[in-house]
Parts: C-alpha cells; structure tokens; sequence
C-alpha cells in the first residue's frame, strides 16, 4: 500500500493553548480512515490545518500529499489538490438550488454567462452517483438535512475529489440517513476515493473504518487497524479517554446540604418546529454544595435544558415544575429567574455571555444593576469598587477595569462571565461547558473558584463535554442522550467507559 | 465536535500596572478628542475664512436657532441608535406634528399649552406604535420607520390640505424666536446671560473635581492630570466666551435653554443610570444583554417612544421659527440628524456612542452649514461637502477601531 497522506509532527498553537502538538497521521490510498477523539482532542484543528484554513505558516510541521510537500495558502489550493473537507455545519446556500450550490464559486460558464442546461444535467448525474432523488432545480431549504447531505457530497465530487474528509457526517442524521450515508462511503471506496470520517458515533466508525488514529488533548494517542470485531468500540474508548487525572483539579471539602433545586417532568420542544419533541420528562435535582455534572454528545440537549430552565430563554410549548428549596418557584422571564437566583453561565461567552465591545467593568455588573444603583441612578464609586473586587477575586488579568473585554483571553473572559453572575449572588449556577476554548491554567482557576462557590452551601450544574472534567469536579453525574436522562451515577462510581457506555447503548 | 480555535481568544494586552501617559491616552481617547478637535478647527478656519462674521453674536444666535431642532432630534436618534436601531420616520413626525400644532392653535384656537402638551403626547404615541412592531414583533426598524416616513408626510399633507397654514399665537412663537429676560443688565451687556454662563461652567468644573477625587480614592484616575485641567480649562474659556458672544446680542435664547436642559438630562441618563447602561448592553449584545436579565424589548419600545416625544417638540421648535406649518416641513431632516449621530461618533452596529459626540456632530455639520453659507458656496457644493465630512469620520472611526482592536 501506498500514503495518500502524511502529516508529520504538526504542532499548532493560539494563544495561551497548545491545540495540536507532534500530531502525526498516515492515510493509505482507497482506505476509510476514522478519527476519534473527545470534544477539543483536536481533530478538527487538524484537519484545518490540512485543508488550508490554517495556512501553512502558521503551523509546525509536514504534510506530504501525494508524496509531495505540499504548502497551502488557502483553502482552494488543498481543493485543487482533490482535498474536499465536508463540515459539520452545511456551507449550503439555502434560497438556491441544489444545481446552484453544487456548482457554487465553479460554475458551469463561459465568460461569466452560466450554462444552465449543462449545469442541471451534471448535477442530475452526480444526484444519481450519491442517490439523491431530486430535482436539481429543488430549493435547499425544501428538502431535508439528510438530503442536505448529500449535496453537500455531490458538491465534493463535482470537483474531482481524491480525498475526502467528513467532520461529524451523521450528527445531524436520523438512522436511515446515516445508514444510507455510511453505505455510500463504501461504494466510494470501491470507486477509489479516499476517505477521512471524524465521528463520536463509535459504532458507525467499527463498521466502516479500515483504519482507526485516536487523538487526545492535541496529541495521536494511537493509529491501529479496524477489525470491525466486537471489542474494537472498547479499545478506542480506552484511548480515548485513559488519561491521568492527578492534580488537573482542585480538592476540595464536599459538605453537601438539603436539596436546593428540583427541575420536575421537564418538557421542550424545539424553538422553531414546534412538533420537534427535544427535552423529555427530565427530572434533576441539586444539593446545596453538590456539583452535579450532565455528560452527553453535541445535540443531547443539554444546552437547551439549561437555557430553557433559565427564564425560558429557549424553545416553546414548555411544561414541567422547577422548585427552589422545595417550594415551586416561577422562572418563566430571565429577570424572575435571576430574582429567584438562578444564575445561567452560557457556552458560548462571545455571543451569549459577554457584551465585547464594553468594559470589564460594564460587563460586570450588567446582570445586577440594581446593586451599584441607589434608585436606578448608578453609583460609579461602587461600580468601580465592585469591579475591583471581582477584578481580584477571579484574578482577571487586565489592564484596568475600563479595558474592552473584547481584548481579553478567552479564559479571562470566562471569568468575567462568571463574575457578572456571582455579583447576582445566586442560590443556583448551571454553568454550560465554562471551560471551552480556555488553556489549562486558566481552566484550574475556574474549578477553583467553582469549588469556593460549592462550599459557599450554592448548588452548581456543571455541563461538559469532556468527561475528565466532570469525573474529577463532580459529586454526582447525570448522563443525557437525544433529550432523555440516560442515567445517574454518583461520581465515586463513574468512570469514562461507563458514561460512554450509557450515552452509547441508546444511540443507533 | 468543539474547535479550540474558534473560541480562542487573541491575546489579552497585558500591560498592567502601566501608567498611562497623556500621549498613550489621547490615542486610546482619540475619537472624543478628535471631534472636539475637529470642531474647534472648523470653527477657527470658518472663522478666518469669513472674516470673523462667524463668531458674531448674531450669527452665533442664528447658528443656534437653525441647529436647535437638529441637536433635539439628535439625543433621540443617539438612543435609537446605540440600542442597535434606526428611526428614518422624524422628519416626516417633524412636519406632521407641525401642521397638528397648526390646525390646533390656528385653526381651532385651542390654547398654547394644551396644544403643546397634544403635540407631544402625539408625538410619544406616533413612536411608541412604531417601537411596539420593532420592539415586540422584531419587524425591521428600517422598514418600520420608513412606513412612517411615508404615512406621516401623508398625513401632513391630508391635515395641512396642501398649504401652509400660519402665523401661530406669539407665546407660541416664544418658544424658539424668544430669549430669556434681562433682569440685571452689566455695562450694556445681558447680565443674567453672563451670569448663568459663569454658573454652569463653574458647577461643571465643580463637579468634575468633585467626580476625579471620589474616583482617586480607589484607583488611580485613568485620564492624565494635565489632560483633565486642560479639559476643565477649555470647558471654563469655552461656555464663558460663548455666553459673553450671546450677552452682547440678545442673550441667551429660550430653546437654547431647552436643548441644554435635555443634553444634560440625557446625558445624565445615558452615562449614570441603570436604564442608560442597559440600553449600551443591548444595542452591544441583544442576546447577552437579553440573558443577564434585561428587559431588550421594553427597551427598545421605550427608545422609539422617546424619539416620537423628542421628534414632536423639534417639530414644535421648527414650526415655531418658521412662523407657518407647511407641508414640506421636516423634509430629509432625518438624514442630518442620522448624518450627526455617526459624526458624533456612535456606532452602526449598535451599543457605541454618546449623546456630547451627538450633539457635538450636529453642531459641526451646523457650523459647516452656515460657515459655507456665508461664504456664499452653493447648496450644490455644500451637499457634497457634507457628504464627505460623514464618509470621513466613519472610515476614521473604522480605521482607528482596527489598529485598536
């Protein structure tokens, strides 16, 4: 056999986090090849690097395609090299057609003047190589995601594809349509195509990878051949996941009180399609001084349980009783959420949590205004006095409170995040995935700040994708699946495999 | 699958513990300095290039009662503005509640006050329904608000039958060609002009004082020491060498006292009160601001109301200096009004900007009005003028927030 695809020792760096380091993978020539890994071990920092969004002066490293060293500026330099990358979120143009987006930036024209007919016969021919049955004049946003798929495939091949990457293909697919999908990957490695399939779905990778590399916190863990056995899904989850826990987190004293918050048959439906059935009866409750973690894959819900618990910020047709120590509360409006302290710290600071272009100051204070205010005139003395207080407390690094909080680093954010909600002096935190994006110091201090505010008698919802951190922060782990309480271990008796195991027995 | 990359912040500027110097702040400052800068500079050369007509009492007057009606649009559109909206409808509500004011006192002879306070309670309803479908019914504002243009130009024809309709009672007419009385003439001169000027700049250096001490306690001050005596300085030789131009015409006029009256109400509500900050959060961050608690819909609604009640009283001012309403009263104000906003500073995204800058922006395209005016260039070259001047100071705020950010 022969490499289509070498990268040696690619290291990549943003600041303050090492995302890739020495990373190394070998992609034969005709083979499906399967990378795994948690949330964050890297692989779609990879991948950019291969495909050029990163360009080639921005890492450490080779990538040998073809056998030659290959440098590529920008993405369409690896595209003209027969490298199509497929992303998880569809890069389709919704009000044009199937036809239209197929040939999207490599149209059928001469002189700028589109060919229509001959656009619509090969893209009627490529829907009949990836068995799309459509019309290619069909609007995108008339046919479904599966579908959407699929187009996005036929797009892959209108471009000679000699190597193609999926970044989580299935996520968004219901059974048929993954099955379908993974049947045409196949029919693609007869025809010779190669292929790269990142995917959380371990039992889809057992059935169709030939060969399987393992990435963990931005380094290969190990790269073995696929024998579609019945313990290849145990070994990948053992590499995945087998990594020392030893002081990557604070200790902490565990006084755990009475129940602080019960969330009862807790219903969702989707914001938008209303028939779309997310959270099912769920049933939660949380301690005083308890940490209590939510596991699951991207999709399980657990964002929207969270946001929708908080002043029904998401979705509709809500039902279900959420009850502060033991009386039934309403929490239908944020501001009645935040009166009653519940405090909800968003997974994604940028767009939800923070208003960048104010200052560390602004940010602050913003969900207590009524705490620096005598009336609703602001007090600035005690905003500043605040704001230094919290600077402090949460070690925020900056240059003075007045800084825009849009020059900070990501983990000097979060703590300003956290900081706004601490100030409203809540009973309840569900913090959603709070150390994202941030490197390992800074994750440190957040557990302990997390810890001091357990030990304050708060009860915390800590939600995370990656299960280290639950194991090593939490007294008692909920798992979700596809909107369902999947189970509940207390944390003394969880372990990676068994959560991987929950999430897994009811995933197709 | 989550990418460390995408959340991966830059890195943070980490010069703590720094002094900063008076150059690094003026630079860190330099969009509320420039445009101050920049109208002192427009001044001074209009200044020289009209022979000194410009800074004449009487011009002077005259530049204030020409812009009044633009600085009072102004504050509303800034609001507007800074909560992530727009508002094209205030020229069309300027005419319409000119020729409402109109068929009131002159045709149907109610009483002044009472048709005052219809005109504007007219104006706050006009807003409030546009706010209602941007603030609760998301409907685009553009679109919303240029329905009001077109409705309420209509109307103003409908009520006005086509012509115009005048002259208003004179207590009306005090409101914008009134000054205030002179009750303790110094050497000539209108004392209580000279008077109220003193006050207001000593109580503004006063409180300034009073504001850098408290603020001393806790930290160190951001704003160099020279920088902040220039400052109080310039506030004391500006305020007092303006009022002494005013005493030596007529005085202060009424709607001055108006305009500074609302620029320091709504100075004081944008900058210290928690309704102020909440409208920066939102027009900033709607989704952030949304999910820490705040009301983003009241709020919106609450800007839009604002705008009709200041867009009715500008329409009263106007309708008041013109002596008459006539239909194409307030006829593409809205867009030197937004013109000024930007000037001054504000952001189109949302969230930036301040109701000085506003007014300072008003004032500079007001200056530039008059000063061409006088130096008899044509409305021609003017409009093109103007153009450039709102082009400029945009692309400057673009340019010096990349090199910043």
């Amino acid at each position: 056999m022969n490499a289509i695809l070498e990268m040696r020792s690619i290291t990549k760096t943003f600041p303050g986090v090492k995302a890739l380091a020495d990373v190394n993978l070998t992609v034969e020539r005709g083979e499906i090849h399967a990378l795994v890994g948690e949330n964050g071990a890297g692989k779609s920092t990879l991948m950019k690097v291969l495909s050029g969004v990163y360009p080639h002066h921005q890492y450490d490293g080779d990538i040998f395609y073809n056998g030659e060293l290959q440098k590529f500026a920008k993405i369409s330099d690896s595209e003209a090299k027969g490298i199509i990358i497929i992303h998880q979120e569809l890069a389709l143009v919704p009000l044009l057609s199937i036809a239209e987006n197929i040939f999207l930036g490599n149209e059928t024209a001469t002189k700028g003047v589109i060919d229509w007919h001959e656009a619509h016969s090969r893209a009627t021919e490529l829907l009949r190589k990836v068995g799309l049955n459509e019309n290619s004049a069909t609007l995108i946003d008339n046919i479904g995601v599966g579908k959407q798929q699929l187009v996005e495939i036929a797009k892959a091949l209108s471009k000679e594809v000699e190597l193609l990457i999926l970044d989580e293909p299935t996520s968004s697919l219901n059974e048929n349509d993954s099955e379908a999908l993974l049947e045409l990957l196949l029919e693609f490695r007869r025809q010779g195509i190669t292929s790269i399939l990142i995917s959380h779905k371990l039992n889809e990778v057992a059935k169709v990878a030939d060969t399987i590399t393992v990435l963990r916190d931005g380094m290969t863990v190990s790269t073995f051949p696929c024998d579609h056995g019945p313990e290849i899904e145990n070994k990948i989850i053992k590499d995945m996941v087998g990594r020392e826990l030893t002081n990557r987190f604070p200790p902490r004293d565990v006084e755990i009180g009475d129940t602080v918050f019960e969330v009862k048959n807790w219903n969702v439906y989707h914001h938008i399609y209303s028939d779309r059935h997310l959270i099912r009866d769920v049933n939660l409750n949380l301690r005083a001084g308890e940490i209590v973690g939510i596991a699951g894959l991207m999709g399980a819900g657990r964002t929207e349980l969270a946001m929708s618990i908080f002043g029904r910020s998401y979705g509709q047709k809500i039902s279900g009783e959420v009850q502060l120590k033991g009386q039934q509360v309403d929490v239908s409006t944020i501001r009645k959420a935040v009166d009653r302290g519940l405090a909800y710290v968003t997974e994604d600071r940028k767009e939800y949590g923070l208003v960048l272009e104010n200052t560390i100051k602004n940010n602050l204070t913003l969900a207590n205004l009524d705490g620096v205010a005598k009336g609703s005139v602001l007090d600035d003395n005690e905003e500043r006095q605040v704001s230094r207080e919290y600077i402090d407390k949460l070690n925020i690094r900056c240059s003075s409170m007045l800084q825009e909080v849009v020059n900070l680093s990501g983990g000097n954010q979060q703590k300003v995040v956290l900081g706004k909600w601490l100030y409203s002096n809540p009973e309840v935190l569900i913090l959603d995935e709070p150390t994202r994006g941030i490197d390992v110091n800074a994750k440190y201090e957040i557990y302990t700040i997390i810890n001091e505010l357990a030990a304050q008698g708060r009860g915390i919802v800590f939600i995370s994708s990656e299960m280290p951190e639950l194991l090593g922060m939490c007294d008692r782990i909920y798992v979700m699946n596809e909107g369902r309480m999947a189970g509940e271990l207390p944390a003394a008796e969880a372990s990676q495999e068994k959560i991987m195991r929950m999430i897994l027995k009811n995933d197709g | 699958m989550q990418d460390v990359a995408s959340t991966a912040a830059p890195a943070a500027a980490e010069d703590a513990g720094k002094k900063t110097t008076i150059g690094s702040y003026l630079k860190a400052n330099l969009r509320e300095y420039g445009l101050l800068l920049a109208l002192l500079i427009v001044m001074a050369s209009f200044q020289i290039m009209t022979g000194g007509i410009l800074m004449k009492p009487l011009n002077i007057t005259n530049l204030v009662l020409q812009n009044s009606y633009i600085v009072i649009m102004a504050i509303g559109m800034l609001l507007v503005i800074v909560a992530g909206h727009i508002d094209l409808s205030v020229g069309s509500i300027v005419g319409f509640i000119g020729a409402l004011a109109a068929v009131l006192m002159v045709s149907w002879e109610v009483p002044v006050f009472i048709s005052v306070i219809v005109c504007l309670l007219a104006g706050v309803a006009i807003g409030a329904m546009q706010g209602y479908w941007v603030a609760y019914h998301k409907i685009p504002p553009f679109i919303v608000t240029l329905a009001g243009m077109l409705v309420f130009r209509g109307l103003t024809l409908a009520l006005l039958q086509g012509q115009s309709i005048g002259p208003f009672p004179v207590a009306f007419q005090r409101l914008s060609s009134g000054f205030i009385p002179d009750i303790l003439p110094i050497g000539g001169m209108h004392g209580l002009t000279l008077l109220l000027g003193a006050a207001i700049s000593l109580y503004l250096v006063y409180a300034n004082f009073r504001n850098r001490i408290a603020q001393s306690r806790i930290a160190a001050p951001d704003e160099p020491m020279t920088v902040f005596l220039f400052k109080n300085a310039l506030i004391l030789v500006a305020i007092n060498y303006f009022t002494w131009l005013m005493a030596g015409y007529r005085g202060l006029p009424n709607v001055l006292i108006v305009m500074a009256l609302l620029i320091a109400i709504y100075s004081f509500i944008t900058g210290r009160t928690t309704i102020g900050r909440r409208i920066y959060a939102l027009g900033g961050n709607e989704k952030a601001a949304k999910l820490s608690g705040v009301n983003t819909e009241r709020l919106s609604f609450l800007t839009f109301a604002n705008m009709g009640l200041l867009a009715a009283l500008a329409g009263l001012v106007f309708a008041a200096r013109l002596n008459s309403a006539s239909p194409k009263a307030g006829v593409a104000f809205e867009l030197d009004v937004i013109a000024a906003v930007f000037i001054g500073g504000a952001s189109m995204s949302g969230g930036v900007g301040t109701v000085v800058g506003a007014v300072i922006g008003a004032f500079l395209m007001g200056v530039m009005n008059n000063g061409m005016s006088i130096m008899s260039v044509g409305i021609d070259y003017q409009q093109v003028i103007k153009g450039l001047v709102l082009l400029a100071a945009v692309i400057f705020d673009v340019y010096n927030k990349k090199k910043g950010g």
